[in-house]
């Protein structure tokens, strides 16, 4: 089952090919609890070992062969190997943040007791240190019976192959079943086989890697096109250079391909976000008319439910955020409604009263949270799910937390339009937008619709906080730096239309992401409004303004 | 004059009520104090407050300075640039303050500039800044340049093996400087141009998605490949977090830091962030019994055992002895008699080294390199063999080569030694 390779870092190469030679492949089986005592001892090094040294003890720990180096290796690599300051003995503890901490024996791997975390000191690590242990860990996980594990181990030993590596690899080729795993393999053996003496077998492992999108690959290949300095070719066979600068130009094209794919996503990304923190003052701004300048501090305050609903229930950060999509509407909403019923409901009809008294309440909304929770940022966390990237193949990766994104703006999106669209209280708010004094005759109570409608709109722009606390500072300035953005959005898309708010959004998210690899950050975002600007010298209303009798009014 | 005369009046009852026990007004030293309170800086900034207050009262404990208790004149600029030297004003006219600690950003310092030389008042700056300045009034107790980003870029260069630079900054004057140093730097180290990447955002940047990207894809090369952050503030977030997300690791593509500290890290989540690389003069895991006292001091005046402590912190620490000392030797609080008296003082920092005052206003120290551990505070990686003396001009820049800065011998803070000729205090 244990396959050692004793191996440590790519310092140790040459040492490593002369005791390769030496000594056998596969390792002998955990048959030496004798060496439990040498295995401590080597252990025991680690606590004064200054970080140049590191490498080298875990080469030795690797080369004892014993059952418990993976365990030990795993827990230096996650900052869980520890040693008691009064007995200075070495435990690996369960979870590094803990206290008290839960021991576990370094040699048996059974538990021994716990420990509070000031009587403990903890084995450091630094960045050279943890690539040498990532890849003595990834030989032991290419036994893992999850696909996945092996996946991410192949990939571990592709970044720094050597004999060794190479011949585990072709071990593990013979039995692999996963097709992931055994074409990553592959790629890693025919990289091996561009060493090759033979120029047809280096052919042949052009062939194989052609398909590949990795970069490393590509570099790899480009090195054969590389001229010595005394101007010869590095490959000396004309043929296999051809098939390596064909291969180079493939790779090269499905990358940027896929390249195009994910600015493409960016701008959608981008753009969700836009249609997000937009779609409330749709309502509000687009269908009642009230330029409501605390838009931006109901999203903060979205933000801030979402932290507090974290603190709420600590255990559960996984489902925090989806309880705080709810909670965000309410809270947001219900202080929509209060604001509608205390200080806009006396302004309709005054656009700039309200606009400075809605200023007035952002203020206000940002002093009370300064002085609730401080005019520090408060850290929301991330959950695991919403972390990390979706792999779709070695040229494109997705962030989950941007797809998600997308994906809670469409469907946020979706349930608007069916409130507005299919349920009475909707049908209300069209009527009274449409044509107050007609609603009111008809027995619909203008009052409270406004209030609801307002709520609604607030009610959005908090469940868009709960998505900006996922890729933004929760802070109390959070709503002034999306304030100007939403604005832009609502009145570009047209306004008192959802749907141009969704276009508009997508098409302004997508046309800054394309533009700023070329513009920087910077630039991009001035095209994009000076764009806006003649757009709207063209079209005043937008891109799809309101038509009919209804739209005079406004 | 009727309305100074109110105001004095006024002085006199408000200082009368704050020194009730003590004796009268002109029994005590004034200090200054200038950061801003409010606005996008009172983050950092509200801690050095605390700090010059913590600094004061623990002086007072000791017996004043010069048989004389010191009493704290705060004032808040609000992050607000103009504001600061209309404050700066207030402080050397109104007030009389015998000496000023504050300003967090360079632009906010630059705008105090002129009042300081004006009053011929005195200055402690605690942060690290980009150089090219040395003014007669000012004592720079933070990093200059080549004790902070050349030693964190010849780190990367030595020890890591880095051969390909995103600079990444913030669109201001701080990064685009420290940039402009440190590229000449790394082409004069033999760096071609197409392996240094240079960017900017504007402050409170969030959507990093694609900046992140183009730094995977400009670090995909098959050369080892760091990026150089003087991105400022809170923006530093969202960045970190998109690393994370589009797992560039550490180990991979390393990010070193100038304006990341203990204090900024406190309200993130840093696991994602573990390895990536900071370069400061002080940390707060740095374990001596100097460093200890002061975290213990700290926690007792705050109130509040979790706050951290940080490297402009120990800047101001170091600042607020020298002066005491500076005071003490010139047996007076005259600004004029305590700058001659700085240059060539000593006192020990907080790390187990001696910051010396040296001729062109700036201090020895030492340079740290820290990765980020799990729990927010810094694993120190490499340390400087010893204090590195502060460089006003740096050495990189075709401009700035052949100017020296000496309060001492000169008496000019832009001596050019080729043409020999002193040209004011400021860089043009």
């Amino acid at each position: 089952m244990t396959k050692f390779l004793p191996r440590g870092g790519q310092r140790l190469l040459p040492l490593l090919l002369a005791l390769g030679s030496l000594i056998p492949i596969r390792a002998q089986a955990p048959a030496q609890s004798s060496s439990d005592a040498s295995f401590l001892a080597t252990l025991g090094q680690l606590r004064e070992a200054t970080y140049d040294q590191k490498p080298a003890i875990i080469e030795a720990l690797n080369h004892s062969g014993h059952p418990s180096v993976r365990a030990v290796l795993t827990a230096l690599l996650e900052d869980r190997l520890y040693y008691r300051n009064s007995d200075q003995k070495i435990f690996i503890v369960k979870m590094a943040d803990a206290d008290p901490l839960s021991l576990i024996d370094p040699l048996t791997l059974k538990p021994a007791g716990t420990a509070s975390s000031d009587s403990m000191t903890q084995i450091g690590t630094n960045n050279a240190l943890r690539s040498v242990l990532r890849m003595a860990v990834a030989r032991f996980a290419l036994s893992s019976p999850d696909a996945s594990v092996r996946l991410d181990a192949v990939r571990e030993m592709l970044r720094s192959l050597d004999g060794p590596t190479v011949a585990l690899l072709r071990e593990r080729a013979a039995v692999e079943k996963n097709s992931a795993v055994k074409q990553e393999i592959e790629t890693g053996l025919a990289l091996a086989a561009l060493d090759s003496s033979d120029p047809q077998t280096r052919l042949q492992a052009i062939a194989t890697l052609k398909h590949s999108l990795s970069q490393d690959v590509r570099n790899r290949l480009e090195l054969l096109l590389a001229k010595n300095p005394d101007g010869s070719f590095s490959e000396s066979d004309a043929n296999v250079r051809r098939a390596a600068a064909g291969a180079v130009a493939s790779i090269d094209r499905w990358r940027s391909f896929y390249s195009d794919i994910q600015t493409l996503f960016f701008g959608l990304s981008l753009g969700s976000v836009l249609v997000l923190i937009a779609i409330g003052l749709a309502i509000t701004f687009g269908v009642m008319g009230v330029i409501n300048m605390a838009h931006g501090e109901l999203m903060m305050l979205g933000a801030y439910t979402t932290y507090v609903v974290q603190l709420a229930m600590p255990q559960h950060i996984g489902i925090s955020v989806l309880v705080a999509i709810p909670a965000a509407f309410l809270v947001a909403g219900a202080v929509g409604v209060l604001m509608e019923r205390t200080i806009i409901q006396h302004l309709y009809g005054r656009p700039l009263e309200t606009l400075l008294a809605t200023f007035g309440v952002s203020l206000i909304l940002q002093q009370a949270v300064r002085s609730i929770f401080s005019a520090l940022n408060r850290s929301v966390v991330t959950p695991d799910w919403m972390s990390g990237s979706l792999r779709l193949n070695d040229a494109l990766t997705i962030t989950y937390n941007r797809l998600y994104i997308v994906i809670f703006a469409l469907i946020v999106f979706s349930l608007i339009l069916l409130v507005l669209k299919r349920t009475r209280i909707g049908l209300d708010i069209r009527a009274v937008s449409q044509n107050r004094a007609m609603a009111r005759a008809m027995g619909i109570r203008s009052k409270w619709v406004d209030a609801m409608t307002f709520g609604l709109g607030s009610g959005v722009a908090g469940v868009a906080g709960v998505a900006l606390s996922q890729l933004t500072n929760v802070g109390p300035d959070l709503g002034q730096s999306y304030i100007i953005d939403s604005f832009l959005v609502v009145v570009f898309g047209g306004v008192g239309n959802l749907w141009g708010s969704l276009i508009g959004g997508m098409s302004m998210g997508i046309v800054n992401n394309l533009l700023e690899p070329y513009a920087g950050a910077v630039l991009a975002k001035i095209f994009v409004l000076v764009a806006l600007i003649l757009f709207i010298q063209v079209r005043p209303r937008g891109l799809f303004p309101q038509k009919g009798r209804a739209a005079e009014d406004k | 004059m009727k309305r100074k005369a109110i105001f004095s009046a006024a002085w006199l009852v408000a200082a009368a009520i704050a020194s009730s026990t003590a004796a009268l007004a002109q029994g005590v030293i004034k200090v200054g104090v200038l950061h801003s309170l409010s606005g996008t800086m009172a983050i950092s900034e509200t801690t050095l407050k605390d700090t010059v207050l913590m600094m004061i009262d623990e002086q007072n404990k000791k017996g004043g300075l010069l048989g004389k208790k010191i009493v704290p004149v705060v004032v808040d600029p609000a992050s607000n640039w103009p504001l600061f030297a209309e404050k700066a004003a207030e402080l050397l006219e109104k007030d009389k303050v015998a000496v000023v600690f504050g300003c967090w950003t360079s632009v906010s310092r630059k705008s105090v500039l002129p009042v300081f030389e004006k009053d011929d008042g005195l200055l402690f700056y605690p942060v690290q800044y980009e150089g090219e300045e040395s003014s007669k009034n000012v004592i720079y107790t933070g990093a200059a340049p080549n004790q902070q980003a050349i030693p964190a870029v010849d780190y990367l260069m030595k020890e890591v093996g880095v051969k390909r630079w995103v600079l990444e900054g913030t669109d201001y004057v701080y990064p685009r400087t420290t940039n402009k140093i440190l590229e000449a730097y790394l082409k004069l180290k033999g760096v071609k141009s197409e392996d240094i990447s240079i960017n900017y955002t504007p402050f409170g940047y969030s959507d990093w998605q694609s900046r992140v990207a183009a730094i995977k894809r400009f670090g995909s090369a098959g050369k080892k490949t760091a990026v150089v952050s003087t991105i400022n503030g809170d923006a530093n977030v969202p960045f970190y977090k998109e690393l994370g997300n589009q797992k560039i690791s550490a180990e991979d593509i390393p990010v070193v830091a100038f304006s990341v500290g203990e204090e900024e890290l406190s309200g993130v989540d840093t696991k994602p962030l573990v390895g990536h690389l900071a370069a400061w003069n002080y940390f707060e895991s740095i374990n001596t019994p100097a460093n200890k006292a002061f975290i213990n001091r700290w926690h007792a005046f705050i109130k509040n055992p979790k706050r951290t402590t940080n490297d402009p912190m120990e800047a101001t620490y170091i600042g607020f002895n020298l002066w005491v000392k500076a005071v003490e030797k010139a047996h007076s609080t005259d600004s004029e008699k305590v700058i001659a008296a700085l240059p060539g003082l000593e006192t020990p920092n907080l790390t187990g080294g001696i910051a010396k005052v040296l001729p062109n206003h700036h201090i020895t120290k030492p340079v740290y390199i820290g990765e980020i551990k799990a729990d927010g505070q810094f694993n120190v990686v490499w340390k400087s063999p010893g204090e590195v003396a502060g460089d006003a001009w740096s050495d990189y820049l075709p401009g700035s080569k052949d100017i020296e800065a000496d309060w001492v011998k000169l008496k000019c803070g832009n001596y050019n030694t080729v043409t020999k000729k002193c040209s004011g205090q400021n860089y043009k």
